[in-house]
């Protein structure tokens, strides 16, 4: 049981991490995940760098959606957005690759913004179908703008470079992925702790009240798009750089779901839900296929009986989470919290 | 002086007259209270003076500028007007706390650079605000053992007194209260009043509620305005309103006055 909870200042009490317990497994998490790609085969660091990217971007959704409460469908559109920017910078101007990234998050940034307008008139449902056409409008510029493009090929680019170090292997892109996903998920946290986050989540539990405070509607639901669309844009980015070829088959719509249902099963409206969900959906799928994999030797009909079966159980999986943890993982991961911190006593 | 001055408003959704040729004033630094039956435009009047609906007729002054139609709900909230509503419209998710916290948000500037960046600019106003937040509001209003919970799991008088603390986080010039002690017990509605004189006194706040209990009304207002049928019957000091025949007409109808003198000289309630 945690006592002595005292706190001698107000930037004490809003720390982030306030007790001592917290800052030493914070640690113990950052330590493993630098010591990670040194231990782990190409396959896990392949998936590393995945879920890596995945974070970025299910944090900017849960931005949007969980904490702004406005639906959107367009993420894999921003993501292709940032991902076309780092490529057509990278091939016409050789820029290295924090620059590229940074435009690429400007740019989708400046299309969320463009994307949200209507964002003022229209809510819920009727706004996932808006952002919805936007991204099929951006998947037709992404296939027919041929001579930025590159049509239906799409581009191929070099990797990513900075002071004569160029990022080749999944293991140096690790090492620019990983930092990169802890530094936006703590800005994310930032926003959270200052008047922006509070304004956001005020317009999503009531937008008349938010308005009787001063808040501007239109103002945040925009900066909302606008950073939702930066984040994606940055994780659109590192996708270029880690496939190294953009299509716009890189980016279907399947993705911008993918990404909503990241962040309902992880927890809407929670940072550590998104990264929770953003780690379910990318790894759950390729755990499937090493179970598959393992039956194998011993059913040697499991590839034909199981490969039609993964999408099924997979999307039984997210189910059952709905049903049984509706406030998502991030809820489940407070329930042990709790219990730790109340132990030896219950509740 | 009077620090709003309502003239000649009118306001009618389609058919229905909501308010006609509507014209009283606020003395500044009073408790001014709007009282009247059931549908009698109270609350349409507080929108009108809060931006959420636009008069087809009439003006509004405040501290003696005119409100046009087109100075929006969060521009007046910038100029000194904060109001609580009739049915709490605090944000439920989120701590006692926060909400309070955004109540002053128009007094903030951090923009979103220095918010992802936290350390410097942010964290300094915030910390500001922080203590601003608990050492006037907090403190005054005796809501410290729940700063920290969701405001969803507070009862209601609590979270009444919550939306309180969020609307004077505004530092504003006029307080609009829509009925502040509906609902409340009597220990409730004597810190409630209790509350208002107090940011009447010490804060200097001018305070203007529209409310239906009459002994409360009685007992704290300076100044009284009777609305009736979207018409305004009379103002003036509560013993003048009181006995004012048109009043008790408005409130129980023409026969026997007696029971409705009772009903508008309540003894003893509300300290």
């Amino acid at each position: 049981m945690r006592i002595g909870d005292a706190k001698q200042s107000y930037e004490a009490d809003e720390a982030i991490w306030t007790s001592q317990t917290q800052k030493l497994w914070l640690g113990f998490f950052l330590l493993i995940l630098t010591v990670f790609p040194f231990a782990v085969d190409s396959y896990l660091l392949y998936l590393g760098c995945l879920v890596g990217i995945a974070v970025i971007s299910t944090t900017g959704l849960n931005i949007l959606t969980g904490f702004t409460g406005l639906i959107s469908l367009g993420q894999a559109g921003f993501m292709g957005v940032g991902a076309y920017t780092v490529a057509w910078l990278s091939i016409n101007t050789g820029l290295p690759f924090p620059v590229t990234l940074v435009l690429a998050g400007l740019m989708a940034a400046a299309v969320g913004i463009l994307v949200g307008l209507p964002s003022l008139r229209v809510k819920g449902l009727y706004l996932a179908i808006a952002t919805l056409a936007a991204s099929v409008f951006l998947h037709f510029i992404f296939a027919e703008w041929e001579s930025v493009t590159g049509g239906m090929g799409g581009l191929s680019l070099e990797p990513a470079h900075l002071f004569g170090l160029t990022f080749q292997s999944d293991f140096m892109m690790y090492f620019i992925i990983v930092p990169l996903a802890v530094l936006m998920v703590l800005a994310a946290r930032n926003v959270f702790r200052t008047r922006i986050g509070r304004a956001f989540i005020a317009i999503r539990d009531r937008d008349i009240s938010a308005e009787i405070l001063g808040i501007n509607l239109l103002r945040y639901k925009l900066m909302s798009f606008a950073l939702s669309s930066f984040y994606a844009g940055v994780a659109g980015g590192l996708f270029a750089y880690f496939y190294r070829v953009v299509t716009p088959e890189s980016f279907p719509l399947s993705m911008s779901i993918f990404y909503l249902a990241a962040v309902i099963v992880g927890g809407m409206g929670n940072l550590l839900g998104g990264i929770l969900g953003a780690a379910f959906m990318t790894l759950v799928p390729e755990a499937l296929k090493l179970l598959t994999a393992a039956l194998t030797p011993f059913y040697p009909s499991a590839p034909v009986f199981m490969s039609p079966m993964l999408e099924i159980i997979f999307g039984a999986l997210i189910v059952g989470f709905l049903i049984f943890e509706p406030h998502g993982l991030a809820e489940i991961w407070h329930r042990i919290r709790r219990f730790f911190r109340l132990w030896p006593f219950r509740n | 002086m009077s620090i709003l001055e309502i003239s000649n408003l009118s306001l009618s959704f389609g058919g229905v007259k909501a308010l006609q040729d509507v014209s009283f004033h606020v003395p500044e630094n009073t408790v001014t209270t709007i009282i009247g039956p059931n549908g009698a435009g109270k609350t349409s009047l507080f929108n009108c003076i809060s931006g959420f609906y636009k008069p087809q007729q009439g003006t509004i002054r405040y501290q003696g500028q005119p409100l046009p139609g087109s100075i929006k709900p969060p521009r007046r909230a910038a100029l000194g007007l904060a109001r609580t509503f009739q049915n709490i419209a605090l944000f439920r998710g989120m701590t006692v706390l926060d909400n309070i916290k955004l109540g002053a948000h128009v007094h903030m500037k951090s923009g979103l650079l220095s918010a992802l960046a936290y350390f410097g600019p942010a964290r300094r106003e915030e910390m500001a605000v922080r203590q601003e937040v608990e050492e006037r509001i907090i403190d005054f209003l005796e809501i410290d053992h729940i700063r920290r919970q969701p405001v969803a799991s507070l009862p209601y008088g609590l979270q009444k007194r919550v939306e309180l603390a969020r609307a004077l986080a505004m530092k504003p010039q006029v307080l609009m209260l829509d009925e502040p002690v509906a609902g409340m017990n009597r220990e409730e509605k004597e810190d409630m009043a209790r509350f208002i004189l107090d940011i009447r006194e010490e804060w200097g706040i001018t305070v203007l509620m529209v409310e239906h209990d009459m002994g409360m009304v009685m007992d704290i207002s300076d100044h009284i305005a009777v609305l009736n049928f979207g018409q305004i019957i009379t103002e003036g000091v509560p013993a003048d309103v009181q006995n004012n025949p048109e009043v008790i007409k408005a409130y129980l109808g023409n026969s026997d006055i007696d029971s409705l003198r009772r009903k508008l000289n309540p003894e003893g309630e509300v300290a």
